[in-house]
């Protein structure tokens, strides 16, 4: 099947070197790799948030540069690491942004029903009327993601979007990622939990200083020795209850 | 939607009381009631009054937004005293160009010159705070703007001081007048030169209202949600410039408005952009008239200048905001 988002051997100066990624629809991919190995930098690239310097970009196999920011949002949905909200407004007006890229088109007809949806899947019913602000880290992070989602784009990135959740969040984000990638989304997860990485990824690309050090299925790419080599410490994997464990050594 | 209701009766409520403190304001004051002093100083006194108070209202509303930054206001980051520069500058140049008596001017008879003078100078003096204040992101450090805005308001004032001494046009206001503001001088001419600015401001803040919301996110996080920031930040820095530029001209500086009024509205009506900016607007208008009111009858036959009235409400405002913004940031090193 085609690639839904694909990057062809883009370089970005001091951060990225002839890197190449694609990920179908249906598919979920990780990018790991240790700080600064240009994993958050592939990850704007793929967002069109950053043009590389050399290399494409491409959505649905069409060339993607700079297209206005509507129109991108109406094809990609990208969970940032979050920045705190600057006004106090409701979890329901931050959840109804998730719509805007599509103003002025047929889908907002549909708005009433994916806000409803997203609001009934991630929990949220209850905090509707509840400034953002207000909320626990773990409760913001549900309306970020539902706000993300109402944006109904068929690829979607994740920035670290566990960095702030107990293990009770991890799981309904992880259900709602497995729930999208059946939905047939191409989705691109960032992240330094390698076991809940490796247990929801199909795919990888290990990362190391600006490079693919490694790359194919999440099995096959995240060894204990591809990891020990691009992070530098003695990483060790076992398995447990059908998952399989990475921790290093000090 | 009771939340939606209530800001329909917010803004109603707020238009209701401006109706009536202004026709109030239109009888009160000196014993003389013949209709030339109601006509010709107390009529066109209100409006400009409704004019500059709006304004101010809506600047502070759409910098506060743009810049996620809850101390901003076009008196504390150092645009009205810019304004104020680039108006004294234009009427020393205008009379320059045009010496008292001569003929050629265009629109002679309307403060034009000064008014355009203060917006592109309200440009220079917002592009060089925001200059000194960047830090990335598009959030701009709360301490170096308002400290910025301390730099280049003093600078400004000292330069319109320069200016008023040695130009006898631009003389003829004194310095106080620009740096404290009065609407003593207030006449029809001066309401038809701020009105079109206002509304200009007005179509500008009704544009990005929507974009402003989504801006709350972070610059990176709204750009992603579909915003497109660069053009939501120029047109909303513009039409705060624009808000206020005109109204510095013909009445000099007001302080603390700007910064007062949005807040107010908000712990009302919530922070969404489209009722806040007209709420703003509306509260403005209603807080500097009842300020001008109170300047002018309190110790009647003497006027007190207006800022020193809205800088008695809104000085301690800034100091609880302040402390209340430095409380949410763990302190300021």
């Amino acid at each position: 099947m085609n690639a839904r988002v694909e990057a062809r051997g883009v370089s970005v100066r001091d951060r990225l070197v002839d890197v190449s990624v694609a990920v179908a629809p249906g598919e979920v991919h990780a990018l790991v790799g240790p700080n600064g190995s240009g994993k958050s930098t592939l990850l704007a690239v793929l967002a069109g948030d950053l043009l590389p310097d050399t290399g494409t970009v491409l959505l649905e196999s069409e060339s993607w540069s700079r297209t206005s920011a509507r129109v991108a949002a109406r094809r990609r949905a990208l969970l940032a690491q979050e920045t705190p909200l600057a006004f106090p407004f409701t979890v329901r007006e931050v959840v109804s942004w998730g719509r805007l890229p599509w103003r002025g088109t047929e889908a907002t007809t549909h708005d009433t029903g994916v806000i409803e949806a997203v609001v009934a899947e991630h929990g949220l019913g209850e905090l509707l009327d509840r400034p953002v602000t207000s909320l626990s880290g773990g409760e913001r992070a549900r309306v970020h993601l539902a706000r993300v989602l109402a944006q109904r784009a068929p690829v979607l990135l994740l920035d670290e979007a566990d960095a702030a959740l107990d293990l009770a969040g991890q799981a309904h984000l992880d259900a709602a990622i497995r729930r999208r990638r059946d939905a047939g989304d191409a989705i691109v997860i960032v992240g330094h939990d390698l076991g809940r990485l490796a247990a929801l990824a199909d795919s990888a690309t290990l990362l190391a200083r600006g490079r693919a050090v490694g790359q194919g299925s999440a099995n096959a790419t995240l060894t204990a020795d591809a990891l020990t080599q691009a992070y530098g410490v003695s990483v060790s994997i076992a398995t447990a209850g059908g998952r399989r464990i990475f921790w290093s050594e000090g | 939607m009771t939340a939606r209701l209530r800001t329909a009766v917010v803004l109603a409520v707020l238009a209701l009381l401006l109706i009536i403190a202004a026709a109030a304001a239109l009888l009160v004051g000196a014993a003389d009631t013949s209709s030339v002093i109601i006509t010709e100083i107390r009529a066109p006194r209100i409006a400009l009054t409704l004019i500059v108070g709006a304004g101010l209202g809506i600047s502070g509303a759409l910098l506060q937004g743009t810049l996620r930054n809850p101390l901003a206001d076009p008196g504390i980051i150092g645009v009205s005293a810019s304004a104020a520069l680039g108006a004294v500058i234009a009427i020393a140049l205008g009379a320059a160009i045009w010496p008292a008596g001569s003929t050629g001017m265009p629109l002679s008879g309307i403060p034009w010159i000064p008014a355009l003078g203060a917006t592109l100078a309200g440009v220079a003096g917002m592009a060089l705070v925001l200059w000194i204040a960047r830090a990335g992101s598009g959030r701009t450090e709360v301490v170096t703007l308002v400290l910025g805005g301390v730099a280049v308001t003093a600078f400004a004032a000292a330069l319109v001081s320069v200016v008023v001494a040695v130009s006898d046009t631009a003389g003829a206001r004194s310095t106080t007048f620009w740096t404290t503001g009065s609407l003593a001088l207030a006449t029809w001419p001066g309401v038809w030169t701020t009105l079109p600015f206002l509304v200009l401001a007005l179509l500008v803040a009704g544009l990005v209202a929507r974009n402003l919301d989504v801006l709350a996110l972070g610059d990176r996080a709204a750009w992603a949600a579909g915003v497109d920031v660069d053009r939501t930040r120029l047109l909303a820095l513009a039409g705060a410039v624009l808000a206020v530029s005109a109204g510095v001209a013909v009445v000099g500086v007001i302080a603390f408005v700007g910064l007062v009024v949005p807040h107010a509205v908000r712990m009302l009506i919530g922070p969404r952009h489209g009722a806040l900016l007209a709420g703003s607007a509306l509260a403005g208008a209603l807080l500097l008239l009842v300020a001008d009111t109170i300047a002018r009858t309190v110790v009647s036959p003497v006027e007190l200048p207006l800022g020193v009235v809205t800088a008695l409400i809104g000085a301690p405002v800034f100091v609880v905001l302040l402390r209340r913004t430095r409380a949410a940031q763990g302190g300021w090193a």
